[in-house]
């Protein structure tokens, strides 16, 4: 038995796993349940990740809901990198898999959506578009030009009323959800990212440009799923979320 | 959409985005943090000693587990919306899932 | 004694552990710090307010980088991915400082996230010698070694800590970060008395003074053991062990720690003009 050997680590995940042998109290005696101080230095701050990295998830579910889903968890999927703040990535597919909590189909993807303004948060810096690059351009330059966003933009579309039942959780005077698909776009305008909802077609047009279309053609594809799309509020989120990076002209482009 | 009929729709909608922009970017300079900031950070601190949940033998084991009633889910009524059926979202314990 | 300047470039003053709910606070009054350690594991990310609060406190403050993840004393190679993060950060930011511990954290792809225990065998000083000298040939800059808090030894060490800890500085030109709380924690819980402990350390390599609160438990038997759970003020017999350090290595950067619990900056700040105090009465003394 030898530090860093799977026994070791083994035992330290699993209490019900045997002691490693040979571990003493320093004067001859067996370590006991000194070991277990090492067993809950993991458990407690593992499960003390995943709720602060899950706190609408933590509230829904109630504290001690989530401290025996972080004890499961933490065995089934435990970190495999150091850095802590990426902890937890498979949580949405947890959640979904526990048959517990299978009449609560919502949870996977506000657990995906609170990852994903963890992963905002944590994004690139990126200088903003000066929007008045916006104004200089003809209606024909701007119709085919295309747009590039920061790299903390982040878009999540689910057939749950996620950005409703988000609100409902983080703010104390949020209506009570109703039963509709959402899509949310999490911008950061400087350090904090904001989920917002975005309108029907919205998510098509933000893929659309994401993906290189010019401003018109996305509008083509935005309309095709939701015929009344005006891109003025989506639009309006990206500015004011300093989403934007940079515009090139068509005759720019390769 | 005729091409000048779309190329009015993007310059207006960028002229409404920019006006809705510079009137409201003031409120919008000060935003809530949401926690964020305290998610998953690494320390070198110990946890609670001997006696915590990272020493019992049962609560991580999934079929033995149940839920009990304290989270904002009850407060929610969503009907299941992929089969069709409705269920209510509350939070009361299923006894199918408890051991024999 | 050794020139310490060439470990790491620390102020002989008091610092805290930077938390990010303190970083206002910190900037509009200090307070006798002067400055401060992160976890290096927290400014990984990629960019946002974490790297954005760290460079503007780097325009203020000297800051000591202080790795908890990099599982040194484990039994497998280094990380390279995470030892590639690491010198990214420590490029950029060209800390003061960069330390890490004699524990181990990481088996196979499961990184445990706590400090956990190592033998000390020839074999396991050979190994961790080759980690440090891995991690100092990637920094470019000499490391400082921090000394464990233990709550049990293994029948197979046949090493002290204390002459584990300054074989490997001899073999790797490695500095020291003694953790005067741990040392107190250790002693208690296995036994041994913290000035044996301190007469065999090897004090001279010494750059780096931790201090931190402690928690009360018992083992099996009833008998007292402490959890380092920095969740609390320094207890006054840890306060009295680093009078006793102070008096025989000379002024030295002193680092308060306190991770969980975290309280607001006054009572932190408090607790580093403790730590000023110990300092200029062992300056004296």
């Amino acid at each position: 038995m030898t530090a860093g050997t799977g026994n070791f680590a083994n035992a330290v995940l699993h209490p019900d796993a045997a002691l490693p042998a040979g571990l003493t109290d320093g004067n001859g005696q067996p370590a006991g349940r000194r070991f277990n101080v090492l067993r809950n230095n993991v458990a407690s701050s593992l499960g003390e990740a995943l709720r602060t990295g899950f706190p609408v998830i933590t509230k829904l579910l109630g504290t001690e809901n989530m401290k025996a889903i972080a004890a499961m968890y933490l065995r089934a999927h435990p970190p495999r990198s150091p850095v802590l703040s990426a902890f937890g990535t498979d949580l949405p597919e947890f959640l979904a898999g526990l048959p517990q909590l299978s009449h609560l189909g919502y949870l996977p993807d506000i657990a995906r959506l609170e990852l994903a303004l963890r992963a905002s948060y944590h994004a690139a810096d990126a200088p903003a578009l000066d929007p008045s690059r916006l104004t200089e351009l003809s209606p024909q330059d701007l119709t085919e030009a295309t747009l590039s966003f920061t790299p903390s933009l982040r878009l999540m579309r689910s057939r749950w009323p996620i950005h409703a039942i988000w609100l409902r959780n983080t703010q104390d005077d949020a209506p009570k959800p109703e039963a509709a698909p959402q899509d949310v776009l999490i911008t950061r305008r400087e350090f904090d990212p904001t989920p917002h909802l975005l309108p029907p077609g919205g998510a098509d047009w933000i893929a659309a440009v994401s993906n290189g279309k010019s401003l018109g053609d996305a509008l083509d594809i935005a309309k095709a799923a939701a015929p009344d799309f005006d891109p003025a509020s989506t639009l309006a989120i990206l500015l004011r979320g300093n989403a934007l990076t940079s515009l090139t002209l068509k005759d720019q482009r390769p | 959409m005729s091409n000048t009929a779309k190329t009015l729709a993007v310059a207006s909608a960028v002229a409404a985005a920019l006006a809705a922009q510079g009137t409201t970017a003031t409120a919008q300079s000060k935003e809530k943090c949401y926690g964020v900031s305290l998610a998953g950070q690494n320390d070198c601190a110990a946890g609670p000693g001997t006696t915590c949940a990272g020493t019992s033998t049962v609560d991580y084991q999934g079929n033995a587990w149940t839920l009990v009633d304290t989270g904002t889910c009850s407060d929610i009524d969503l009907p299941e919306m992929a089969d069709g059926t409705e269920r209510e979202g509350s939070l009361e314990p299923l006894e199918r899932d408890l051991p024999a | 004694m050794l020139d310490t300047a060439r470990l790491n470039r620390l102020p002989a003053a008091p610092g805290v552990g930077f938390k990010p709910q303190h970083f206002a606070a910190i900037m509009e009054d200090a307070g006798p710090v002067r400055w401060l350690e992160v976890h290096a594991e927290n400014y990984m990310g990629d960019g946002g307010r974490p790297l954005a609060q760290l460079r503007a406190l780097a325009e203020r403050f000297a800051i000591s980088v202080h790795g908890v993840g990099l599982s040194i004393g484990g039994a497998q190679p280094l990380d390279k991915d995470h030892l590639a993060r690491l010198a990214k950060l420590v490029g950029w930011l060209n800390p003061a400082s960069f330390s890490e511990h004699l524990a181990w954290s990481s088996h196979g792809n499961t990184y445990l996230n706590d400090l956990l225990p190592l033998p000390y065998t020839n074999a396991t000083l050979t190994r961790v010698a080759e980690h440090i000298d891995t991690v100092q040939s990637t920094l470019g800059r000499p490391m400082l070694l921090e000394n464990p808090s233990s709550y049990l030894a293994f029948a197979e060490s046949t090493w002290s800590e204390p002459e584990f800890l300054a074989e490997l500085a001899r073999r790797t030109g490695c500095g020291l970060l003694l953790d005067v709380n741990n040392v107190f924690i250790s002693s208690v819980n296995l036994g041994f008395t913290p000035k044996g402990y301190l007469d065999a350390f090897p004090l001279s390599r010494v750059a780096e003074i931790h201090v931190g609160g402690h928690d009360h438990d018992a083992d099996d038997h009833g008998a007292a053991l402490l959890i380092d759970s920095h969740a609390r003020p320094v207890a006054p017999p840890v306060w009295d062990l680093l009078a006793d350090v102070l008096a025989r290595t000379g002024p030295c950067p002193i680092l308060v720690e306190w991770d969980n619990d975290v309280p607001d900056w006054p009572t932190l700040r408090d607790e580093a003009c403790r730590a000023e105090h110990a300092l200029q009465t062992g300056a004296v003394g």
